[in-house]
């Protein structure tokens, strides 16, 4: 091949010569025919001797021909380059639509580059999809002759496709980069899927319950935005709460699979959000034409370029964004015992978050006598009545223990939780409390937890509900700041954690302009905080300022409502009626006629307090039964959480109260706006 | 009252209705009907319709979001006698396309469609109050939305 090139430079200057001479010799030869000799110059050449015609004429038709014979090579040479170019280009941009591909992403990158930034995105439709076969046997052939045309067209030496490629383009621009490209692509059969774009004008980091709300607020303020969800789950985006109410309470056998369940007014649903039609395809991202929200599953983001606007996936993959959403929610904590107690106990042990632990517990439950819930919070105590009701069809025994004196001990007031404790018991529940686990063993394959007052449970089954963990793991790379005192990501009061990046979800610690810097782990503060954000990621700079609830059914027959922050260690003020067979959870869900109950609460405004109008039938206040009422949470005399404890529907007057963040010096004054006596 | 005591740094009050019946001397902080960090319902101060508003559900969001916006700003602008008359196209172009996704845009009879539209906003969980017919008091936004979105469904069915 350099030989080649090398004869030929040499013939070049030769030729070049040759011909000009050829072109003098002819000019003259025309000239003298037209004139008188003696006005000629005698111009000599070194090559040959003016006389000597046939010499000459020889001379000059050998030349010519060669001439004639190198031009034809180098311009069939050519065009069989372009050609060949097209066609690569084609097969390409065909590639992705192909049902197999095997294909790195860099390709589309400096193609896209070399072809005068016509084609801006890798998945254009192509003219003709070529099958892929044709390239390969294409590109060792194109080597051997290419080298020749180096001298003809302008390019470097470099091996082959992009000469060929950059010989075609006349802004021929930085062909460096292409080949270690090309060549990486075109020797590296790697399975990595060219279905994942390149680029995403919206990227959301993690598929759940914030990122799905930014997703739908980004798709209703952004027309024809193009979000791309990126999560490790295989799941698309669906809602928490139900994995640890309602789903346990559906009579359907087949509900682990289908995770449909029937509301209280008998309204089915599913836990995702939507349905697969209403997604569209990664690959097809970015060139729909009214844009769409993709959901790439199974993928984690590992590494965040910041400066450089992009993302690395586990697969190497890189993403690149214009703006950034980190909603990476969480993974439950475990007990330190439990995670030194070896494998065995470990196999035996729930982490419970996701639909495959929801899918394992179900099962479990079924072939198991005995289980244990370690943990007295939300999720430990729904979860222990879910399965409580559960036992009394079946065999099992339903044990929950935690260190605090009573159920959601860090949230209610001392008195409410020995109330809420007593129900969670009639539910078939046996209570542990003030119970530190000090170590479990597994021993003739049941599971032994020691305690350190030296009690001792034998159990098949653990389930530790003691907590979450934020998913800061892309803190390091990004170089983001992580909250000391509540975990998270910190954020400011637009969820923003640097140019184009904000964080919403349980893994947001934001300021919260009325109440402070914190970081809530509630399903409707993902909603709120993931909405704000999609707003935000859009042009808007709102603060947090709608305030989120969350809510909690512990049986049928004790459900509350709260706002704020609602910690047992501040001071409260309860009002409280006696509850009558119409304040349950059960008949709120039914008189308001929606599905789940914190639908009707989460958006309304309130606009003026519930004015009494039919009297409520008479109750005699019993002096311990706290069935209906108001707490109140104050913090320096402002009430800064509130719970509705089965009272429903009211939960603007609450967030007003909260807003106003004004000090009222008679609570019992503002729990009349409540109405607790009305339904 | 009918109880009034403290358990340490808790206090506990029982009322009776009675004691409830006066009417609250409690002073709630006037709304600023302007205040641009709230919430807004679907029709914005301006008189932009609220496309992020949660009453609407997944209907600007969706596959048909396009189309949905194209009928719905149409009539909501529309200055007709009998208004959205001449949205014909638009309406009939978004249930083409939400005829293509029977999964998401049930295609039924009107009653069963109106429910469904409930459905779908109940689908978007702690999302919305305004299609749920709840007792609660109702801003007259909702109640537009109600007759707004029912009423251009009509057409389409």
């Amino acid at each position: 091949m350099l030989k080649c090139r090398t004869v030929w430079k040499k013939l070049a200057p030769l030729a070049r010569s040759s011909s000009t001479v050829c072109r003098q010799n002819v000019r003259r030869a025309v000239l003298n025919n037209g004139r008188t000799p003696a006005q000629v110059p005698a111009a000599h050449m070194s090559t040959g001797p003016a006389g000597g015609g046939r010499e000459n004429q020889l001379y000059a038709l050998l030349v010519g021909a060669a001439c004639l014979g190198g031009g034809i090579y180098a311009y069939r040479t050519v065009k069989g380059d372009q050609r060949r170019y097209e066609e690569r280009l084609s097969e390409i941009a065909s590639r992705p639509h192909r049902a197999a591909p095997q294909e790195t992403l860099s390709e589309p990158e400096p193609l896209a580059a070399e072809a005068a930034e016509t084609e801006g995105v890798p998945a254009v439709p192509a003219p003709e999809p070529e099958p892929q076969a044709e390239p390969s046997p294409e590109e060792p052939s194109p080597p051997a002759p290419e080298a020749e045309v180096v001298a003809p067209s302008e390019t470097t030496e470099i091996p082959p496709e992009p000469t060929a490629e950059a010989a075609e383009t006349p802004s021929a621009e930085s062909p460096e980069p292409q080949p270690e490209v090309v060549a990486e692509s075109g020797g590296d059969v790697a399975p990595v899927a060219s279905k994942i774009p390149s680029h995403a004008r919206y990227l959301l980091i993690g598929g759940g319950t914030a990122s799905f709300a930014a997703a739908r607020s980004i798709r209703a303020r952004d027309p024809g935005a193009r979000v791309l969800i990126v999560t490790d789950e295989p799941d698309l985006p669906y809602m928490r709460p139900p994995l640890s109410k309602e789903l346990w309470f559906s009579d359907d056998p087949s509900v682990t699979e289908t995770l449909r369940f029937k509301q209280w007014n008998g309204k089915e649903r599913s836990i995702y959000f939507q349905p697969p039609s209403f997604y569209i395809n990664p690959e097809e991202l970015n060139s729909a034409e009214n844009g769409g929200v993709a959901v790439l599953t199974g993928k984690k983001v590992v590494h965040m370029d910041v400066r450089g606007n992009k993302v690395k996936l586990d697969d190497d993959t890189e993403i690149a964004y214009d703006k950034c959403l980190i909603a990476t929610g969480g993974v439950p904590r475990n007990l330190q015992v439990i995670e030194r107690a070896g494998e065995e106990v470990m196999s035996k042990t729930t982490l419970f978050r996701k639909i495959e632990d929801f899918k394992l517990l179900d099962k479990v439950s079924r072939n198991i006598k005995s289980v244990t819930i370690i943990g007295g919070g939300f999720l430990g105590s729904e979860l222990a009545c879910a399965l409580g009701r559960r036992s009394a069809e079946s065999d099992l025994e339903v044990i929950q223990m935690f260190p605090e004196k009573g159920n959601m001990g860090k949230v209610l007031p001392e008195y409410l939780s020995n109330w809420t404790t007593e129900k969670v018991k009639k539910e078939g529940v046996k209570i542990i409390s003030e119970a530190l686990v000090k170590s479990v063993v597994a021993k003739d394959d049941k599971l032994e937890i020691l305690l350190k007052d030296g009690r001792l449970v034998k159990t098949d089954h653990i389930v530790a509900a003691v907590g979450l963990e934020p998913n800061v793991d892309l803190a390091k790379s990004a170089g983001l700041e992580v909250d000391s005192d509540f975990g998270g990501y910190r954020v400011n009061a637009e969820l923003q954690a640097r140019s184009n990046i904000w964080v919403a979800g349980d893994a947001a610690c934001f300021y919260d302009i009325r109440l402070g810097r914190r970081r809530v782990e509630h399903h409707d503060h993902a909603v709120v905080s993931g909405r704000l954000a999609g707003e935000n990621m859009t042009g808007a700079s709102k603060p947090y300022w709608h305030q989120s609830m969350f809510w909690s059914d512990l049986g049928p027959d004790v459900g509350y409502e709260a706002i704020g922050i609602v910690d047992s260690s501040l001071p409260t003020v309860g009002v409280f009626a006696k509850a009558t067979a119409k304040d349950t959870p059960k008949a709120a869900t039914e008189k308001s006629g929606t599905g789940i109950r914190s639908e009707s609460e989460t958006e309304d405004t309130a606009v003026s307090p519930v004015a009494s109008s039919t009297p409520a039938p008479p109750t005699v206040g019993h002096k311990d039964d706290y069935g209906k009422g108001v707490i109140f949470y104050l913090r320096d005399k402002v009430v800064v959480g509130i719970i509705l404890w089965n009272v429903f529907n009211r939960m603007p007057i609450a967030r007003k109260i909260i807003k106003d963040g004004e000090e009222h010096a008679d609570l019992n004054e503002v729990a009349k706006l409540f109405n607790i006596h009305e339904d | 009252f009918s109880s009034f005591h403290t358990k340490g740094k808790d206090t506990i009050i029982f009322v009776t209705k009675e004691d409830h019946a006066a009417p609250s001397s409690a002073e709630l902080v006037e709304e600023d009907p302007n205040d641009p960090y709230e919430e807004r319902g679907l029709i914005l101060p301006s008189g932009e319709i609220n496309w992020n508003c949660p009453c609407l559900g997944g209907m600007a969001s969706g596959p048909c979001g396009t189309a949905f916006k194209d009928a719905f700003s149409c009539f909501h602008y529309s200055k007709e006698e009998v208004k959205g008359s001449e949205c014909m196209d638009q309406f009939r172009s978004m249930q083409e396309c939400m005829q293509r996704f029977p999964e998401l845009y049930p295609q039924e009879d009107d009653k069963v469609q109106q429910e469904k539209s409930e459905t779908h906003e109940a689908s978007q969980s702690s999302e919305t109050a305004e299609m749920s017919g709840t007792d609660s008091a109702p801003a007259e936004d909702s109640n537009t939305t109600q007759c707004v979105v029912h009423g251009f469904l009509l057409p389409v069915s």
